[in-house]
């Protein structure tokens, strides 16, 4: 029973990261019809922003965070969509699907130039320490993990659900001629969604790097288990993203730890097919009709 | 118009043919310089690159200067075939690398069929079973390292039962094949058998796994990136081991990884920059020096490969002779006082297996502290 709980513990602390990044995924869905195939190398990359800042500019951990986290904010929401989203997008889905997949070897490509292909040792949040709760000891770097990811997606629905900035958000992605209509600037309310995935992408460099180390290819299985999560969730909704991430998280440690260490990578690719032959919109998703 | 082709045409003559003159002794390194093992082909690189720096600074090797190439396996054993290939077609003296074993295995036969010597960084332990003649080891084998361990746990640890997390690839397996052999040998018991897979970066479940088995000792074998992750999952879910492993679990970059989750990990290493030898500490230094960083045991492999083919084509040959070099390999010795930069006494048998002193080992306070020395197996 121990082991059972503290798989589900360490699972759900992973499927919270996938949630994070897969919340990223269904946010510029939403709003900009915008599928990130970088999202991967935007966890990836906020890592070395905060080790560069520690080792060339010689600041201490938590000011390399701030830097890291301002830099990424900019890199990865505010250039990102308007040098390649922006000029990308009227040409449809498609060639923006391509470019990012192109700006993630990019990324990938450029760290491994200019960092190394070594992975890199990253500071942890807190110390390793266990926690016993009702006889059973979790780890405490697990439970923070998921403490503050769960307080991030709380964070996140209560912006976008009780604030007039997170509704017009809404309603942007929505219908964004209706919006229009009623004042809302809906390009402001797009740029607000990258911003949004570029700091969540962040919280999820800081919680994952210490554990899985800073390696430019890190970002590989990360996109690929986010997307995956966020089809299975749902890609409209961001609570099927979490829902998904999270389930993600959990089969994958169950699988690992009770069929096969093996063929834990096609488990998750297994659900998705399965999702999308009797479930297509998703656990959680809406089914959408699209004019072609 | 004519004139200045010509002119063109002459200058570039002149720049080949005095190239060629400047570096006729071709060595190539083909390895792992980026995959799941770069961080162990980068050492074993930069090993060759300081030791060539060297040898060529004091004249080369029968006073020719040695034009090293690198090329790069990227840990895949197709990739490393072709790479393979593509040395082989440069004419080149000797091949060192790969580090990878399963790299090993794939270009082995190419190079056997093309007569090449290579000095391999792989440690699986059939590579030397295979007859291949001009395979040459740098390191030792998972079968001479193997036995040294398992004594380790029985009269050290007194340990048991062993937890056992490994690897999935050639290197892993043959060590986990050579491990639960030696282990029965020993009457130690097997409680756990975990398998894991090359680059893998989440370990919480392997690491349940090993805290359910609840054995007197865990045995970590894994290379240098996945044991610092297997480490800081151990240490984060509160697993107390003792942790034994070899060299890989206690390389400098292994601690460098892991941070705190290293200490305490005890084994045995086949090399090391820490080892309480002067030749290997000035090695170390010298290393430290050109690339700013600590070498692990692949530094000193790639380091004194070079030597050892410097030291045989000038003392053993007096030429270059690819069939020559490696007859005058099988049971040669090279002892410090012949050679300094092979750093310690070093013998090859007849299969191309290595054989030289080896340490047990412990981490503390974020350093490897030699804890004895082993002596030669062939003493």
């Amino acid at each position: 029973m121990a082991d059972i709980l503290q798989l589900l513990v360490a699972g759900l602390a992973t499927g919270g990261i996938y949630a994070l990044v897969a919340i990223g995924f269904t946010l510029l869905w939403q709003t900009s019809q915008t599928i990130n195939f970088a999202q991967g190398e935007f966890v990836m990359l906020p890592a070395f922003f905060v080790l560069i800042g520690m080792s060339y500019f010689g600041l201490s951990f938590w000011p390399a965070v701030a830097l890291g986290a301002v830099v990424s904010v900019i890199v990865l929401g505010l250039l990102f969509k308007r040098l390649m989203v922006d000029p990308m997008i009227r040409h449809g889905v498609l060639p923006l699907v391509i470019a990012t997949i192109g700006l993630a070897i990019l990324f990938k490509e450029a760290i491994r130039e200019f960092y190394g292909a070594d992975a890199q040792p990253f500071p942890p949040m807190v110390a390793a320490a266990d926690v016993t709760v009702l006889g059973v000891a979790f780890a405490l770097q697990s439970l923070v993990v998921l403490a503050i990811s769960i307080a991030a997606v709380v964070a996140l629905q209560l912006f976008l659900n009780g604030t007039r900035t997170g509704r017009c958000m809404q309603a942007s992605a929505q219908n964004p001629t209706v919006a229009r209509l009623l004042g809302i600037p809906v390009e402001r309310m797009i740029l607000y969604t990258f911003l949004i995935n570029a700091a969540l992408v962040t919280l999820a460099s800081l919680l994952i790097t210490p554990i899985y180390l800073a390696k430019f290819t890190n970002g590989e299985w990360l996109g690929l288990y986010a997307f995956i999560a966020a089809i299975v969730g749902g890609f409209n909704q961001v609570r099927g993203a979490i829902v998904g991430g999270l389930l993600l998280g959990v089969i994958d440690n169950f699988a690992a730890a009770y069929l096969s260490s093996q063929y834990r990578m096609a488990i998750p690719l297994l659900i998705l097919i399965l999702v999308i032959l009797f479930r297509p919109q998703g656990l959680l998703g809406r089914i959408e009709e699209r004019t072609v | 118009m004519g004139r200045l082709r010509f002119g063109f045409a002459v200058s570039a003559l002149v720049l080949l043919v005095g190239g060629a003159a400047a570096a006729d002794v071709k060595l190539v390194y083909v390895g792992e310089i980026s995959g799941s093992i770069a961080v162990s082909g980068g050492n074993f690189r930069d090993g060759v690159v300081l030791a060539v720096e060297e040898v060529n600074a004091a004249g080369g090797i029968l006073k020719d200067k040695i034009a090293l190439s690198q090329l790069d396996t990227q840990t895949n054993p197709g990739i490393a075939r072709s790479q393979m290939q593509k040395a082989i077609d440069g004419d080149p003296y000797v091949v060192l690398g790969p580090i990878f074993s399963g790299n090993v295995k794939a270009t082995m036969q190419l190079l056997q069929q093309a007569e090449i010597p290579h000095l391999i960084g792989g440690e699986a332990g059939e590579l030397t079973t295979l007859g291949d003649r001009y395979l040459f080891r740098t390191s030792f084998g998972q079968q001479i390292g193997m036995p040294k361990i398992a004594n380790y746990i029985r009269d050290e640890l007194k340990a048991k039962t062993v937890a056992l997390i490994w690897v999935n690839n050639d290197f892993g397996k043959g060590g986990r094949d050579n491990l639960i052999k030696q282990l029965a040998e020993r009457n130690i018991k097997l409680v756990a058998d975990v398998s894991t897979e090359s680059g893998q970066v989440d370990f919480a479940a392997d690491v349940v796994k090993l805290k359910a088995a609840n054995a007197d000792a865990v045995f970590v074998y894994s290379n240098e990136e996945e044991c610092a992750r297997i480490m800081r999952e151990a240490r984060k879910q509160g697993l107390k081991g003792p942790f034994v492993g070899d060299t890989t679990l206690l390389s400098q970059k292994t601690i460098e990884l892991a941070g705190e989750a290293a200490n305490g990990v005890q084994g045995h290493v086949g090399l090391t920059a820490d080892a309480p030898i002067p030749a290997v500490a000035e090695f170390a230094a010298k290393f430290q020096k050109r690339f700013n960083y600590k070498p692990d045991h692949n530094g000193i492999k790639g380091y004194t490969a070079v030597y050892a083919v410097k030291y045989v084509t000038e003392k053993k040959l007096g030429k270059f002779d690819r069939k020559g070099f490696a007859q005058a390999m099988h049971g040669l010795t090279i002892a410090p006082t012949d050679e300094p930069a092979i750093l310690m006494e070093t013998t090859w048998d007849n299969v191309g297996e290595i054989d030289r002193i080896s340490f047990l080992a412990e981490v503390v306070d974020g350093r490897q502290k030699i804890t004895k020395i082993l002596p030669k197996l062939g003493k």
